[in-house]
């Protein structure tokens, strides 16, 4: 067989099964995005509170997130959580059946506490870069304090955090591959099984490498379009 | 002081030219130092009298002319591609160590000390040994009044501390001729003086300068010739009491009647 | 949960030092990798721009994981060609073509941020240097590259720490860092709290070395604090506000 038959489609070929966990890959990160973005938020909320606890709760969150490896917040989630559903169905009902968590779900729960603890130093950092000035003339014009927010400081908060959150986002679908790890069939476990029955290890992770790359290509591109739209109307120096 | 007619020739400069994007600065100047000369150039804004400073120092290369320093001649003529012929960045790199530079804005290098600064030149480019250089540094310091404040750094000097340093630092190097491009420009109105002075002293001691400033009293009491830019070119250059009481042709005349 | 952690913490332990290990020597060859490419990448020919930026843009567009597998499984497609080149022994073993590929991935990434650093050094400060007479090789000793290093650090420091965490994924090719060990103890006892230790260690060898890092940029950016020295005594003052009047 040639290399190009290896990836084409149908039975002998195994290009549809590579699309498909292209397109495991890429929901999973689309389910981790929203997710990831609003935990982001609350943490950046939380991390310039007036008060200790949410301040301290928030940086324990960010410091932990960022300071352990993926794959292990992973498996944490995947094993540890699997294990405290398990132990607490028991605890009801004995002979309850064994539970098991699936790793699309652990998966997206990992992603978006891995995703959500990054965005929220990005999304803080944006805050307190907002100029005071707004926020007090939104207020003399005699907004409520949610109109401030929503029509004066989140536009801009995101437009200043734009750049650092594309740049998670495409961490978040380089870190989608862990999930193979623990038998997602997402791109780059169906790479390993095509590996196991044809032996040809070098194409079919050359061919995966060259799937993310792709899509790391576009959406850079398509992130550096919405930040030339959202920083319309501002002047660079 | 006068021009001396018989003292040695130090810095000569042959029709340089200086395009920036196809506009000309420097439409073939020429300009002759002598040993002991204090040159001033005036001219208004955009009259290219930075670039020329910054030609005769080749931090900008000319296209075309000829630039002599310490017996070394430099061809700065370009062929057909805008290319210079080979060997010249030996040239000018040996030609820079022979002219002292002093900027607008200090460019003090901010992660070394004031002694440090003064020194690096003499030791690197110079190869000089530092046992040796030390002591002529803190001299120099000393004479510029920064010796108290040798290491410290110099983001925690005043503007005019800092171009003191700068001065002492290209005094370092034993230059032949010290160039000051607007030195007292970046500073408030309060450090001017102190800067004037040294640079005052350095004339009255007999160094050879060539300096680009709009401190237009300074100018005529320190300088043996001053230099009129116009337009890229040479207008009018003569002594001061020549040039600041008869000026010959009416853009000068304008410009100084603007100056005051 | 302790006595878990005494039985097994000889096991995490010689899987942190294998961690370190990991980190520390693919960090240091992507460093050696990193100022040529990045020199490359400010100032280079066109020739040279197109490949660099290429490399750059696959090491970074590419999970760390595929890249792995890519170097380790890949190379056994190869093996009578590598075997014959006399390089099998290398691409046989887990640790060299971990390192390999976190060298490589590590170096695109520095590479990255030592450009900006480049990028962002004083042009005047540079001109100050070229007014003396230094030659390229002396601006870049003296002055362009102990600005640019400075300007890098934070960023150089959480590249380390990315790698560090990256290195996990070592595990996955069978080696036994402090993950692989992790996992091969959860798999032998099935005690959820050999992941929660092996979170701990993680957490204190990342905070530790940000302390460290934290040391060391303070040290290196002395210059634009306010001076601890000794600072010049009063006398100083008088003699030189009468010598410049």
């Amino acid at each position: 067989m040639t290399w190009f038959e290896y990836l084409s489609f149908g039975d002998s070929g195994w290009g549809d099964e590579l699309l498909a966990g292209l397109g495991v890959t890429l929901s999973l990160a689309l389910t981790a995005l929203p997710f990831g973005l609003v935990l982001g938020m609350s943490v950046a909320a939380a991390s310039v509170s007036a008060r200790a606890v949410p301040r301290g709760v928030a940086f324990a969150f960010t410091t932990t997130i960022r300071g352990l490896p993926e794959l292990l917040t992973l498996f944490l989630i995947y094993q540890g959580v699997g294990m405290l559903i398990n132990a607490t169905l028991k605890w009801f009902d004995p002979r309850a059946a064994f539970f098991e968590l699936s790793p699309f779900i652990a998966g997206a729960v990992a992603l978006t506490l891995v995703f959500g603890g990054y965005a929220g130093e990005v999304l803080r950092g944006a805050w307190q870069a907002l100029d005071k000035g707004q926020r007090e003339a939104a207020e003399a014009v005699g907004m409520s304090r949610w109109q401030v927010f929503r029509l004066i400081e989140l536009p801009q908060i995101l437009r200043l955090a734009l750049p650092g959150l594309g740049n998670l986002w495409i961490n978040l679908l380089k870190d989608t591959a862990l999930v193979s790890v623990i038998a997602l069939n997402d791109l780059m476990r169906v790479a390993n099984i095509a590996v196991g029955v044809t032996k040809k290890p070098f194409l079919f992770f050359l061919t995966v490498c060259l799937l993310y790359w792709m899509v790391c290509i576009v959406f850079e591109w398509c992130i550096a379009r919405m930040e030339k739209r959202a920083n319309r109307g501002i002047r660079s120096i | 002081m006068s021009v001396n007619p018989e003292s040695a020739i130090v810095l000569q400069a042959d029709g340089l030219q200086k395009a920036f994007g196809g506009v000309e600065v420097l439409k073939g100047v020429s300009l002759t130092a002598r040993k002991h000369d204090v040159i001033t150039i005036i001219g208004s804004s955009g009259s290219g009298k930075s670039t020329l400073l910054r030609c005769l120092n080749l931090l900008e290369v000319p296209e075309a002319g000829q630039l002599a320093v310490h017996g070394e001649t430099l061809n700065l003529a370009t062929d057909a591609r805008g290319r210079h012929e080979r060997g010249l960045q030996k040239q000018i790199e040996r030609t820079r160590s022979r002219l002292g530079m002093v900027f607008q804005s200090f460019n003090l290098w901010s992660h070394m000390t004031v002694l440090e600064n003064v020194m690096l030149g003499p030791c690197t480019v110079l190869k000089r040994d530092r046992a040796e250089v030390q002591p002529q540094a803190e001299a120099l310091l000393a004479r510029v009044g920064m010796l108290e404040k040798r290491h410290m750094y110099p983001d925690h000097l005043s503007g005019g501390q800092k171009q003191r340093v700068a001065i002492a630092r290209a005094l370092a190097m034993d230059p032949d001729v010290m160039l000051f491009d607007e030195p007292t420009s970046a500073l408030d109105p309060e450090l001017v003086n102190e800067v004037l002075c040294v640079i005052k002293e350095l004339a009255e001691e007999g160094r050879t300068m060539i300096m680009v400033t709009h401190e237009m009293r300074f100018a005529r009491d320190v300088s043996s010739r001053i230099v009129y830019l116009h337009q890229g070119q040479i207008a009018e250059q003569g002594p001061p009491d020549q040039l600041f009481n008869a000026p010959q042709s009416e853009q000068l005349q304008r410009f100084l009647s603007s100056q005051y | 949960m302790f006595d878990l952690l005494i039985e097994y913490a000889p096991r995490l332990l010689s899987g942190a030092v294998m961690t370190l290990k990991l980190t520390f020597i693919s960090v240091l060859i992507a460093a050696m990798l990193a100022l040529p490419l990045a020199l490359v990448r400010r100032s280079g020919s066109r020739y040279l721009q197109g490949p660099v930026r290429l490399y750059i843009s696959f090491f970074r567009g590419t999970p760390l994981l595929a890249q792995l597998f890519l170097v380790y499984y890949g190379s056994g497609q190869f093996r009578p060609e590598l075997t014959e080149l006399g390089l099998w022994w290398f691409f046989r073993d887990p640790f060299y073509c971990a390192i390999l590929t976190f060298s490589l991935n590590s170096a695109a990434y520095q590479t990255e941020i030592l450009r900006g650093g480049l990028q962002a050094v004083s042009r005047q400060e540079v001109e100050a240097g070229m007014a003396i007479g230094m030659s390229k090789g002396l601006l870049y000793r003296k002055i362009i590259l102990p600005h640019a290093y400075r300007i890098a650090f934070p960023a150089l420091g959480n590249e380390i720490i990315l790698m560090l965490k990256g290195s996990a994924i070592a595990s996955v090719i069978t080696l036994l860092d402090l993950m692989g060990h992790t996992r091969r103890v959860f798999s032998q006892t099935f005690d959820m709290s050999v992941y929660v230790w092996a979170a701990l260690i993680y957490l204190l060898v990342t905070t530790l070395f940000v302390l460290v890092w934290r040391r060391m940029e303070h040290r290196m950016t002395r210059h634009f604090r306010a001076p601890v020295t000794p600072s010049a005594p009063l006398t100083s003052v008088i003699k030189e506000s009468t010598r410049v009047s």
